[in-house]
């Protein structure tokens, strides 16, 4: 598994060869509570970075998600309609939400696990 | 979120913090939103029984010979049926007739006490004392006085306490709780059948410990607020300061129960009156949506495109599985079964006008109503 990496709007993306996975982090699903809905989009839709490609909706807010990096949709979490709650339980694993196929560069801020340590951490305190 | 010091704290603060809760910042009190999960604590509520700190709403006593009096003027229900040992559900109306708080009035042996919403506890007791004649002492308790409230259908059942069956709905009495000097009150917010605890602050720990300690096997759990709003809202139990406030009249909050025009002159009347013979121009009206369409306070609310009101509180009921919103609304014909069109993150969902409360609980069905 390739390490994960980090965006400022909480959400983390992991890259293998030309594929990548896309989910909120643990201190995101934490601020917003039991996680009730998804709007998600379909399969083959064309993302760029830093675009809005959902909403979430916690028992507290509705929040946008949004692309860590560029690509091509190539399969969308089924379970989460269900079973909106793996986002809490479980969002490095079986909360996953997107699965895309690379289009681009990586955006040269997405962050490492430390630096988004300090930027969740002064976020929390 | 933010560790705020000028925050105040229950005497259970290091008790949530223990149990790893988040605490949020409430009425200007730092206090637990969620334990483990608002859904699980939710459904304890309803299945089995859930235990609230709720030391942050005010608590001042009354005392003195004319204190009846002082209170059946400020208060829209009538205090005169209130023997001692029985509570009531009660409003604070300005001049005009908007709400100024909603409050529990205890009428006890030595006096009488109430219970406000931890917002509004500074303004009330300005409120009291500039209305108050000089013999009346109010005495502002909160902060010796802890509350916890232990709500859910089996909540007698698993209180470590003697005697309960014998208080009755809106009533209340002394008693031990796990050998606890406690104050206990069949009174809640969230249509359960359970108790509210009023226990010395040194104390409260022990006896919050001893009531998870005993339930636990059984199910309960600690509640934190979002449990406590997702189970008043389907009760349709109204929260101050959401779904009404000094521009809402007792008429449009769905509360004209609590206004007894006939007891005689309280602060408020005439305008009250004046709201009763014409009609009130808004109402209170519950709505469902669909799964994933929750409408959030503030979002408008339209009947065939045209605008006629707004949430005052919405959430998804994990115990209903779907949506819930209370909305207020011109008060033209709207009925149980019509469609309207609430804003959703910027469209229009459908929303069905449904019966209120959305969920009837086990209160009152443990025992009879107080005022029977």
């Amino acid at each position: 598994m390739a390490d994960r990496r980090y965006t400022r709007t909480h959400e983390w993306v992991t890259v293998d060869g030309k594929h990548a996975t896309v989910g909120i982090t643990d201190f995101a699903q934490s601020q917003l509570g039991d996680v009730v809905f998804l709007e998600l989009p379909s399969a083959g839709r064309k993302l760029a970075a830093r675009e809005t490609f959902g909403v979430i909706e916690s028992v507290k807010a509705a929040s946008d998600l949004y692309a860590p990096v560029a690509g091509r949709i190539t399969e969308v979490n089924e379970k989460l309609a269900a079973k909106p709650e793996l986002i809490n339980s479980d969002p490095y694993g079986e909360g996953w939400i997107l699965k895309l196929e690379l289009g681009g560069e990586l955006p040269p801020d997405l962050m490492d696990e430390a630096e988004y340590k300090k930027v969740s951490g002064a976020a929390a305190s | 979120m933010t560790a705020n010091s000028a925050l105040k704290r229950t005497p259970l603060y290091d008790r949530h913090v223990a149990l790893g809760a988040r605490m949020v910042d409430f009425g200007g009190w730092e206090m637990p939103q969620q334990y483990s999960s608002i859904r699980d604590e939710h459904l304890a509520v309803r299945r089995v029984a859930g235990l609230f700190d709720v030391s942050h709403m005010g608590r001042f006593r009354l005392a003195g010979d004319s204190t009846f009096q002082f209170l059946q003027h400020l208060v829209t229900n009538d205090l005169a049926p209130l023997t001692h040992g029985q509570a009531q559900y009660n409003l604070l109306c300005n001049e005009s007739g908007g709400i100024v708080d909603d409050l529990v009035v205890y009428r006890g042996s030595e006096g009488f006490f109430v219970v406000v919403n931890a917002s509004n506890r500074e303004s009330d007791l300005r409120w009291f004392r500039e209305h108050a004649p000089r013999d009346v002492e109010i005495e502002d308790r909160t902060f010796e006085l802890g509350l916890i409230a232990f709500q859910g259908p089996r909540a007698q059942e698993l209180l470590p306490c003697e005697g309960l069956e014998a208080i009755p709905y809106f009533g209340f009495g002394q008693g031990d709780v796990a050998g606890i000097h406690a104050l206990i009150s069949r009174t809640g917010y969230t249509g359960e059948d359970g108790f509210e605890l009023f226990i010395s602050s040194e104390r409260l720990g022990e006896a919050w410990d001893a009531i998870l300690r005993h339930g636990g096997s059984a199910g309960v759990l600690p509640a934190g607020l979002g449990a406590r709003d997702a189970t008043r809202l389907e009760a349709a139990l109204r929260l101050w300061g959401n779904d009404m406030d000094e521009t809402v009249n007792p008429y449009e909050a769905g509360l004209g129960w609590t206004v007894k025009l006939d007891k005689g002159d309280f602060v408020g009347r005439d305008a009250l009156q004046r709201v009763k013979a014409e009609g009130p121009r808004r109402k209170l009206i519950g709505l469902k949506t669909v799964p994933g369409d929750i409408a959030r306070h503030g979002a408008a609310v339209k009947a065939e495109g045209k605008p006629i009101g707004v949430i005052t509180s919405g959430t998804h009921s994990f115990f209903l599985g779907y949506p819930i919103a209370l909305a207020m609304v011109e008060a033209a014909s709207f009925r149980v079964g019509d469609k309207v069109a609430v804003d959703v993150r910027g469209r229009e969902a459908p929303a069905e006008i449904v019966k209120l409360p959305f969920y009837r609980g086990s209160a009152r069905s443990a025992t009879s109503p107080a005022r029977s």
